[in-house]
């Protein structure tokens, strides 16, 4: 076994450990070091114990029996427990705090929806059982629909994008077949400068060109821009509303007018749903698609980068390519899965599967547990509240901060701030980094790529107003010394598991996955 | 409005401190035909704990819970025991509620995570590198296709009969949009796979041979001329794992020549689940790094020389290079893949390999056993944990048969394969270590019942 105790490099040796840490580990009280899996296990240790003798009289692996090594490391359950525990005390999270990751809706996670999620008859059911034995999952998936589609005032929904990109891929390959239906190749989508990235890479991805919309003086769409390019080459556009910069579009309808009236269709990115839900109906801007983050406006978490899942509303233009399979209601009442067998009668123009099975299950009990807790007055109050606590962060932080669209009116759920004023060789990045000294994470930095050193706030409604002061007084103090030039600033975090990591050097000679000593 | 921690005191204060007289004066820039006045009418108001509850678990009640009865189905998701650790572990806050790393001095806890994730598949594929994850097995299965693709730049990828048929409709989705050209095929109940007719056709325009190993049907077949024919045309063999414990006993599709690896990885630490959330795992050869798809984490230091770990290699993602990205992914199975890892870490080699002989043991007596009913018949020379059975009759209502008299005994390949008449009597038949000699008796005797 080869203990590391310290966490550290061998190679890096004991002298540089010694200078930077003043205990023997390597710790630092409840900052614990940990080593990877495969510096304190080995192949021969397992957490899994197994009946004896148990195994088949002759092999049938068809003479392909695994005898090389693997070189799996094992631990017993309780290195295990503490392996895991101690990294997950490394991380942040909603659970410790505020988490104002612009576009990103990190709000609380409530444990009913773990509850409801882990009930075997949800989680201990296999996709492919006969339909009758799955009824009460097949109601789940409706039931979350009709709520999806009444939120949203759109015609129908397909439910199994497995996450937003995954969603924006469903709406974009819909608007591909509805315009390959009537036999038209217009090939280009305009997308605005301020867009997820995720957005022109998914039009790429479905063989589309993409043009920037440019954006006005306060921070929306161009309406005469959009409508001087519109044209019979233009499939459609992606629009995020409320948008990246945090402001309603307010021409979002006379876009929508705008692109009907010249053949395209509407793609609406809804990652910032969240503003606006029991407030706005999309379907009544016009919106032909639109996928919904159940992982940011309808609270499943995000588990350090998923799952997810992003079920896309459609208009009434787009409904008949959604994808398979979906869920419908029969005569009798029972509820029965429209698949390859039945698509050719049920659903002729679908434009196919886009992954395995039935779509994210344990997302779907997660949203439904949440919308119906909240209701329908509830949903309106969480935007709502979303709102206020973005503004509040807004108008306490526009004297400290620059606020580049501030004068453009209130904010939506979240606010937008540059790096104007700070001193010479202060970034946002310096900002970021001190507010993880602080105990907060970091609001997201560099985007929109429209504004200047860009810090996008998204407090969400699961936020108390105490805590939001104590955010807005942290960054306060930290703005305060970028702009007097504290060099002190461009060290931090100090007081985190680690400092400034170099990114650099990860990227230029990639080391992904960890070697035996002597291999590496 | 338990979730809501605003009082009106606060919401009074905040409006002023905004200068706000109502709520309304914040939607200013929504136009006033788009507002609604109040609550959507005709949807329920918010409702306590105690009634949501009731409501979710009045509804999976309605649905035959796997663990309940003879519980004997496979094709891609199979139900495997989980140590409670592994749930106790991933429902740790700091896990549950992080988000994607992006803030690597505040998120070593999953990024050493995903960098141990990224070992162990590696490993367990037999190939030099793996990425952080993707959606599931069969989104990482059509991003290969795009990956070889965009490695030959060629346009024809050959699927084998083998693999499994959503995955195949998910590749031909995307292929339909972005001009790929899929050659496929239907199986059939042959011992055989079609390894000859996949070595034929390989050619000067086909970017990958994509094999599925085991395959549909359960069978096995050594993978290493299919990668030498590969190679010799400059085309690249990916292979497909759904069920991630057999590389505990077979072979890996590394070690007998595969470039890319992809799969599902559920059957370790995520559970059934309907079919979702799942985890797809993504490997391969360390000089293709730069076409990989999807979130990678790296070894790094930090600025006082300690080890630490980073998203990298993220000039391929989408968030930096937009239009011109390796693939739109953003969101992956984060969590899941951290369950994944901790239940491989459980087991560790040693445990891997009795688990996976165990599965095998469990098929091989529910094989046996069911192949004595008249007129069943085992198709399979070779298999793991899954194998097919020829039925004397149509499959497809058997199993529904089936289950109505509490069994859930198979997945026919009516259902995954509706148009092919000459499949209809196929039955697929999975068996894992949580099958006992009481549940392989009572499927034989609803079978034979069945039958009869």
């Amino acid at each position: 076994m080869n203990l590391n105790p310290s966490g550290w490099r061998p190679e890096a040796g004991d002298a540089a450990a010694a200078a930077e840490a003043d205990t023997y580990t390597g710790n630092r009280a409840l900052m614990l070091e940990e080593p990877l899996i495969f510096e304190i296990g080995d192949t021969e240790t397992t957490g899994v114990d197994f009946d004896a003798g148990e195994a088949a009289s002759s092999s049938r692996l068809g003479g392909l029996e695994r005898t090389a090594p693997i070189g799996l490391a094992g631990l017993t359950e309780p290195e295990a427990v503490r392996h895991y525990t101690r990294l997950s005390r490394q991380n942040y999270a909603i659970d410790l705090g505020l988490f104002p990751l612009g576009s990103c809706t990190m709000k609380h996670n409530p444990r009913l929806n773990e509850k409801v999620a882990r009930m075997p008859g949800f989680a201990d059911i296999h996709p492919l059982q006969p339909v009758d034995t799955v009824q009460g999952a097949l109601a789940v998936i409706q039931e979350l629909a009709e709520w999806l589609i009444a939120l949203t005032g759109m015609h129908a929904v397909a439910m199994t994008p497995k996450a937003g990109a995954h969603g924006e891929l469903c709406g974009i390959l819909c608007i591909k077949a509805a315009l390959d239906a009537r036999g038209d190749d217009r090939n280009v989508i305009l997308v605005p400068e301020s867009a997820h990235g995720t957005n022109p890479a998914t039009a790429a991805f479905a063989g589309f060109r993409i043009e920037n919309i440019p954006a006005n003086a306060d921070g929306r769409v161009d309406l005469d821009a959009l409508k001087a390019r519109l044209g019979p080459d233009i499939a459609g556009v992606m629009i995020t509303n409320p948008n990246t910069c945090g402001l309603f579009e307010r021409d979002m309808k006379a876009i929508s007018d705008a692109v009907h009236a010249a053949g395209g269709y509407v793609y609406c990115d809804g990652a910032n749903f969240n503003a606006i839900v029991g407030k706005v109906r999309p379907g009544d801007l016009g919106v032909d698609a639109m996928h919904i983050n159940l992982h940011k406006t309808f609270s499943t978490p995000h588990g350090g980068g998923g799952p997810g899942a992003g079920p896309v509303v459609l208009s009434a233009a787009l409904a008949p390519f959604a994808p398979l399979p979906f869920v419908a209601r029969q005569e009798d009442g029972r509820l029965k899965l429209i698949e390859e067998e039945n698509a050719g009668e049920e659903h002729p123009q679908t434009f196919g599967r886009m992954a395995a099975f039935n779509g994210q299950m344990g997302m779907f009990t997660r949203a439904l547990a949440y919308i119906l807790s909240h209701g329908a007055d509830g949903l309106r109050q969480v935007a709502e509240d979303a709102v206020l606590n973005a503004n509040y962060v807004l108008r306490r932080l526009e004297g400290v901060l620059d606020a580049p669209f501030g004068k453009s009116g209130p904010c939506m759920h979240e606010a937008l701030f540059s790096d104007k004023g700070f001193a010479e060789g202060f970034s946002t990045l310096d900002v970021a980094k001190a507010l993880i000294d602080e105990g907060f994470h970091p609001m997201t930095m560099y985007f929109p790529l429209v504004v200047h050193g860009a810090m996008l706030v998204e407090p969400t409604e699961t936020e108390s107003k105490a805590a939001l002061d104590q955010f807005i007084g942290a960054v306060a103090s930290i703005a305060a010394r970028a702009k007097a030039g504290d060099e002190s600033l461009k060290a931090a975090p100090v007081h985190a598991p680690r400092r400034r990591l170099d990114e650099t050097q990860a990227a230029r000679k990639p080391v992904l996955t960890w070697k035996p000593p002597a291999a590496a | 409005m338990r979730y809501l921690p605003l009082s009106e005191a606060d919401r009074r204060k905040m409006f002023a401190a905004v200068g706000a007289a109502t709520i309304d004066d914040l939607f200013v820039d929504v136009p006033a035909e788009a507002r609604l006045p109040g609550a959507i009418p005709g949807l329920p108001n918010h409702a306590g704990e105690l009634a949501v509850e009731r409501h979710m678990a009045a509804l999976a009640r309605q649905n035959s819970v796997a663990g309940d009865v003879p519980f004997f189905l496979g094709a891609g998701a199979y139900r495997h025991h989980i140590p409670a650790s592994v749930d106790h572990l991933i429902q740790r806050g700091e896990f549950l509620t992080s988000y994607t790393p992006y803030q690597p001095e505040i998120a070593q806890g999953t990024l050493q995570a995903l960098f141990e994730f990224q070992t162990q598949v590696a490993m367990l594929y037999g190939c030099e590198i793996a990425n952080a994850s993707m959606y599931d097995g069969s989104t990482a299965c059509w991003e290969a296709i795009a990956m070889a693709r965009r490695i030959t730049r060629r346009p024809k990828a050959i699927l084998s009969e083998g693999l499994h048929p959503h995955y195949v409709s998910t590749a031909r989705t995307m292929a339909r949009f972005t001009g790929d050209r899929l050659v496929t095929a239907l199986p059939s109940l042959s011992p055989e796979t079609d390894f000859a007719r996949l070595l034929d056709a390989i050619d000067e325009e086909t970017s990958a041979v994509v094999v599925q190993y085991p395959d549909i049907l359960g069978r096995i077949a050594d993978l290493s001329e299919l990668a030498e024919r590969a190679h010799e045309k400059r085309a690249l063999l990916i292979a497909v794992v759904t069920e991630p414990v057999a590389l505990g006993a077979i072979r890996s599709p590394g070690e007998m020549g595969a470039d890319i690896v992809v799969g599902e990885g559920q059957s370790l630490g995520v559970g059934l689940n309907f079919g979702g959330p799942y985890v797809g795992l993504f490997a391969c050869r360390e000089k293709f790094v730069r076409q990989m798809p999807g979130r990678v984490c790296g070894e790094t230091v930090d600025a006082a020389g300690k080890r630490g770990f980073v998203l990298t290699l993220s000039t391929r993602e989408q968030h930096i290079r937009r239009e011109k990205a390796t693939s739109n992914i953003c969101t992956n199975a984060g969590l899941c893949a951290l369950a994944f890892s901790v239940h491989l870490t459980l087991l560790g080699e040693k445990g891997l390999r009795q688990l996976a002989a165990v599965n095998h043991a469990r098929a091989a007596a529910t094989a046996e056993r069911l192949t004595r009913i008249p007129g069943v018949s085992l198709v399979n020379e070779s298999f793991f944990n899954e194998f097919t059975l020829r039925l004397p009759k149509e499959a497809r209502p058997v199993v529904r048969e089936m289950a109505e008299a509490g069994v859930l005994g198979g997945v026919s390949l009516g259902r995954l394969y509706p148009e092919a008449a000459a499949l209809a009597n196929g039955l697929v038949v999975a068996a894992t270590e949580t099958v006992s000699d009481e549940d392989i008796e009572a499927f034989a005797k609803a079978l034979e019942g069945v039958l009869a």
